[in-house]
């Protein structure tokens, strides 16, 4: 089949590394893998698959690449899988970095195939089997590599160092109190209803979003608190590079941080891959079938706010919007209709997207592709087109994101593809349209 | 309740029946805005940071606030040995006020404020234009780093040690990582050996040995001691800890067999688990219990390799002894509900929150802090047998066993009750 | 020749596809505990559910997407399984052998329904040379299989219009059932066995694991 190569991408994380590599030591890898760590699932889907490509027109990869069948969810199976279990894993070592290519850049894992695939094969498991694969042989792409870096040592995902972290909080806490009468960003309160965990870019970058919760906190009189140590950070990059041991102990420093200070529920930030780390894939690691305190995204939170009267909506945000619906919290866990309902509270002109819920395409972020760093921006971009024109006729003006790898996926779609949109986190518009009473206002 | 507190509680006062030592609604009228409370071990003292005028804050004790105030203040800390600590800063200058008198050193910032095991000793992390490093009592570690990113103190106090980063890494180089640039400093001296990684830490029972979890490259985790690791990798490590009065190191590692403990790299039970961590040694230095993980989604405790007959569906969260080191309990979570189980058998009621249980010095009875809602509770055996109350903290046995000491706040008032275990029983 | 085919081949391709069938199952039994999530996970509202909207024509997005492949699938599979059970002449020969007997297909239906599995492997075939995304992952062996489950139906079709030397066909017809039969355990065509097994376990993890829908 005559199909142009595609282009070369230069990244360190894998060129360096698979010339360290052999057949041989592949080999040793990857069947350790097999026999240690896949078993029914692994074996099941692999004999069951017919072929059929029923799974394509799943993939906003192939369909956004003029329908190149090397983008198509059982495409990428057959040119890393199929090949390396044909060979038993003997293959040359920049067969491995096309692997690391396929797998850990242009699939978002979000799970989209398994809905079009007839049996319910989860491609998205094989592929992160091949991340796997290729984490465990050293070749990552250097980005995403380093964020693992960062989350093995920091526990968080961009370096911030533990003095930063409770800097930026009281210096969030003071801007709050610029606002709201006494808002607080409480540290390691005892006891408190909610544990509020972020993002790591959260402090590094968008702290005003965390002045934002201390404000909408005070305001529902929330009992809150955040930690001052390690475990504040809910996110995992670990678990998309394949390097499942530090994933394990992200979630568990997580998860601890609520169990120590004793909390009663964890609610975490807007943030889609974050919460599939902390509230199934870190879990099942570890040996939880569920978290060991219930934990909710953002949007879980804010629809009980709003529905329980805590927060008051005084007006409508009145410019069109229309949603990126995070595969992770929507696929992941349907909050599709209540991500709708604080909408409708909230905003007088939304335009819904199509396809939508559970069938919306991924921000062609997620699934720790954006982080595999600038090297792999042009393909990310080229390869979802068909989110742009999905945005594009809903008409709207402000794409609302409730998660942080949708919120800078769309930015750069809506850059690329020059939509002249603009993209919001959820608690951006919450902020506009909330009453804070008198008594309140500073 | 280790040891070392019931030897502390030797002293406290355990014949007066109650002490109302502050009206709490007072500090509200006193002060704009006060914020959460914190009791010493010994029930004497309540204290709060509140906010003393527009832009400052100070220490609240038993309703008299402290002379000095603060742009800022937090991490506000009773020792175990029963004095007061706040990190606070004024004009950009951060440092540790111990009973309203600071230490003589003063940092761009500090955390992570603890204390050593027998109470003598507070220490903190540090940041100063030279780098990173600790202070311990006021005084401050010698050499820098580049980042620290922990604080252990020996049980006597006399040794300190945290993970620390050796060379700075600029963004993205994932080479230099790989070369490994962190190290653990014990008193501010670097360990030879760098590693990928360094977390946890423990120090031997005389100060003299400290061991850590390390990573030697991807996949492959094992315990180092004074720097020099076990023979044996792992997949991963948790947290070791030495066996009392000997330099033996035990640490959960993964095989492919599963999650295992491991005596010097040895395993030390036979079975492996789904999950095994938080190992604890009894008083005796002998028996030695885990929360494990038999089957996917079920938890437990092991002790001395066997496991309860019960498992739960939610958490364990670690084993606590009796002073005798033949019983054991622990918080569990079942089905969303929080209860405590003493040798594997639960209690009957389920709770929203419960804390560590403790052990009557006899073993025969369990205490632990309960919370419905947002009313606590004393449970003796299982039984509320006082509250609710507005706040409460961990109830103590007298080093006799006859009364028990409880810290509440009850109609916005601050009680210290001792109470007769026998008539809490009768309720 | 025929006494062969038609006594001790059909018994060893009867033998071996449910030993197969049984070794398959029991294989995944015993790996499912090994890949320690599955049975924790396992639902049977969410597997029922799932399978309810997978079974149904159309019940599914990309079913309704796709609906020539739908409507062929169905047809396809559906006669696949009622053909070689319903055919008057297997009925006879059953009966012949063993006593029971039960309500066959009429003449005209089950040559219809040949036809259109015939009809329907060739639509496959042709899907798999001309869509770009099927070619892509298509290996010989799937042509093998296309002509291992085409066989019995060719033959049979040609043996009930008595076209070439019968016996030969006929002798054909008994083989290259029996070669599916065999086959069906061992190869991909054991999706037969396994589709209602991956169908439920991602209906599980789907409902009761990630509260939504998978269809």
């Amino acid at each position: 089949m005559g199909l142009a190569p595609l282009p070369l991408v230069n990244d360190a994380g894998m060129d360096l590394p698979i010339q360290e590599l052999t057949p041989e030591r592949i080999a040793v890898v990857f069947n350790r893998i097999m026999n240690t760590e896949t078993a029914a699932r692994f074996k099941v889907y692999m004999n069951t698959c017919v072929h059929c490509g029923l799974c394509s027109d799943a993939c906003h990869w192939f369909l956004s690449n003029d329908r190149d069948p090397r983008f198509s969810p059982v495409g990428k199976v057959k040119q890393t899988l199929w090949t390396l279990v044909q060979k038993k894993g003997r293959v040359q070592p920049e067969f491995i970095k096309e692997c690391s290519r396929i797998a850990q850049t242009e699939c978002n894992v979000c799970r989209r195939c398994s809905m079009y695939c007839p049996f319910g094969i989860d491609i998205a498991y094989l592929l992160l089997t091949v991340r796997r694969i290729c984490s465990e042989l050293g070749v990552v792409p250097q980005f995403l590599q380093d964020t693992v870096n960062s989350h093995a040592v920091t526990l968080n995902q961009m370096w911030v160092k533990q003095d930063e972290w409770i800097d930026t909080l009281q210096w969030q806490e003071d801007d709050a109190r610029a606002e709201v009468r006494n808002a607080r960003i409480p540290l390691d309160k005892e006891g408190a209803d909610v544990f509020y965990s972020v993002i790591a870019p959260e402090p590094k970058i968008l702290a005003q979003l965390i002045g934002n919760i201390a404000q909408i906190m005070a305001v529902a009189k929330v009992d809150w608190t955040m930690p001052s140590f390690d475990g504040w950070d809910n996110s995992n990059m670990a678990m998309y590079s394949g390097d499942f041991e530090t994933m394990g102990r992200v979630e568990r420093s997580h998860h601890d941080a609520a169990l120590r200070l004793k909390s009663r529920r964890i609610v975490m930030g807007e943030c889609g891959h974050a919460f599939r780390g902390a509230v199934y894939d870190g879990p099942k690691w570890l040996g939880w079938r569920e978290p060991p305190i219930p934990l909710i995204h953002a949007v879980d939170f804010y629809h009980e706010l709003i529905t329980t009267g805590r927060l008051k909506i005084i007006k409508k945000f009145s410019t069109p919007v229309t949603v990126q619906e995070p595969c992770n919290i929507i696929r992941g866990r349907g909050l599709g209709v209540k991500l709708r309902e604080i909408i409708d509270a909230t905003c007088s002109d939304f335009r819904p997207p199509e396809p939508d819920f559970e069938h919306n395409y991924c921000c062609g972020a997620g699934g720790g592709v954006i982080n595999c760093g600038p090297n792999w921006k042009a393909s990310r971009v080229k390869g979802n087109s068909v989110k742009a024109e999905q945005l594009a006729a809903t008409g709207a003006h402000i794409v609302i994101t409730p998660c942080h790898n949708c919120h800078s996926g769309i930015e750069d779609i809506i850059s690329g593809y020059k939509l002249g949109m603009h993209v919001k986190f959820f608690s951006e518009i919450l902020m506009e349209v909330i009453e804070i009473p008198d008594e309140l206002q500073a | 309740m280790n040891e070392i507190i019931s030897n502390l509680a030797k002293s406290w006062d355990w014949d007066t029946p109650s002490k109302n030592l502050s009206d709490i609604s007072q500090w509200s009228s006193n002060f704009s805005e006060v914020q959460e409370l914190v009791t010493s071990m010994d029930g004497e003292r309540i204290a709060s940071v509140v906010r003393a005028g527009d832009e400052s804050f100070t220490v609240c004790v038993n309703g008299e606030p402290w002379s000095n105030t603060f742009e800022k203040a937090w991490s506000l800390k009773f020792s175990p040995a029963g004095v007061l600590f706040v990190i606070a800063m004024n004009e950009d200058e951060w440092s540790v006020f111990e009973e309203d008198e600071p230490w003589n050193d003063t940092f761009e910032y500090v955390w992570n404020l603890n204390f050593s095991p027998n109470g003598k000793i507070a220490g903190v992390n540090v940041r100063s234009a030279e780098g990173y490093g600790a202070s311990l009592n006021g005084e401050t570690w010698e050499h820098k780093f580049v980042q620290v990113r922990s604080m252990h103190i020996s049980n006597d106090g006399r040794n300190s040690a945290g993970s620390v980063q050796m060379e700075p890494l600029s963004e993205g180089d994932i080479v230099t990582f790989k070369k490994g640039i962190w190290g653990l400093a014990v008193n501010g001296h670097p360990w030879e050996q760098r590693f990928l990684n360094v977390w946890g830490c423990a120090f031997s029972g005389d100060g003299t040995r400290v061991a850590a979890e390390v990573r030697l490259k991807s996949g492959s985790q094992t315990i180092a001691v004074d720097g020099i690791c076990w023979n044996e990798q792992f997949k991963a490590v948790w947290e070791p800890v030495f066996i009392p009065g000997t330099h033996e190191v035990i640490a959960p590692g993964l095989s492919s067999k599963g999650w295992q403990l491991h005596i010097n790299g040895s395993p030390l039970w036979n079975q492996p688990f789904n999950q095994v961590w938080r190992q604890k040694f009894g008083p005796d230095g002998k028996r030695l219990a885990a929360v494990v993980s038999p089957d996917f989604g079920r938890w437990s405790i092991a002790v001395d390799g066997t496991v309860w007959k019960s498992t739960f569906s939610d958490v364990v969260i670690e084993p606590i002894f009796s002073f005798d080191s033949k019983h054991v309990a622990a918080a569990v979570k079942n089905n969303n509900r929080w209860t405590i189980a003493v040798d594997g058998v639960a209690w009957n009621q389920g709770f929203d929150m419960a804390w560590n249980p403790y052990f009557s010095p006899d073993g025969n009875m369990v205490v632990a802090r309960i919370a419905l809602g947002k009313n606590y509770f004393v449970a003796l055996d299982g039984k509320l047998v006082l509250g609710p109350f507005e706040e409460m903290w961990d109830p103590i046995f007298s080093p006799d066993g006859e009364s028990l000491l409880v810290k509440c706040v009850d109609d916005s008032r601050y009680f210290r009750k001792i109470l007769p275990v026998k008539e809490l029983l009768k309720k | 020749m025929y006494e062969l085919v038609s006594g001790p081949l059909v018994w060893i391709a009867f033998l071996v596809f449910f030993a197969g069938m049984i070794y398959q199952f029991l294989g995944m039994l015993r790996l499912a505990k090994k890949d320690k999530v599955i049975y924790p996970y396992m639902s049977l509202k969410y597997s029922l559910r799932s399978l309810f909207h997978w079974i149904i024509p159309f019940a599914s997005r990309n079913m309704r997407a796709r609906y020539e492949v739908t409507l062929i699938t169905f047809v396809f599979h559906l006669s696949l399984i009622l053909l070689p059970i319903f055919l008057a002449a297997h009925v006879v020969m059953f009966s012949f052998a063993w006593g029971p007997d039960w309500r066959v297909l009429p003449e005209m239906t089950a040559q219809f329904l040949t036809v259109l599995v015939m009809l329907a492997c060739l639509f496959f075939m042709l899907r798999r040379l001309m869509l770009p995304e099927v070619r892509f992952v298509t290996e010989p062996s799937d042509y093998a299989l296309l002509l291992i489950a085409a066989a019995p139906f060719i033959t049979g079709f040609a043996a009930n219009r008595q076209w070439f030397e019968y016996e030969t066909v006929l002798i054909l017809h008994m083989v290259s059932g029996c070669v599916m039969l065999m086959a069906i355990p061992f190869t991909r065509l054991s999706h037969m066995l396994f589709f209602p097994f991956t169908r439920a376990y991602m209906g599980s993890e789907f409902g009761s694991v990630r509260n939504a829908r998978d269809w």
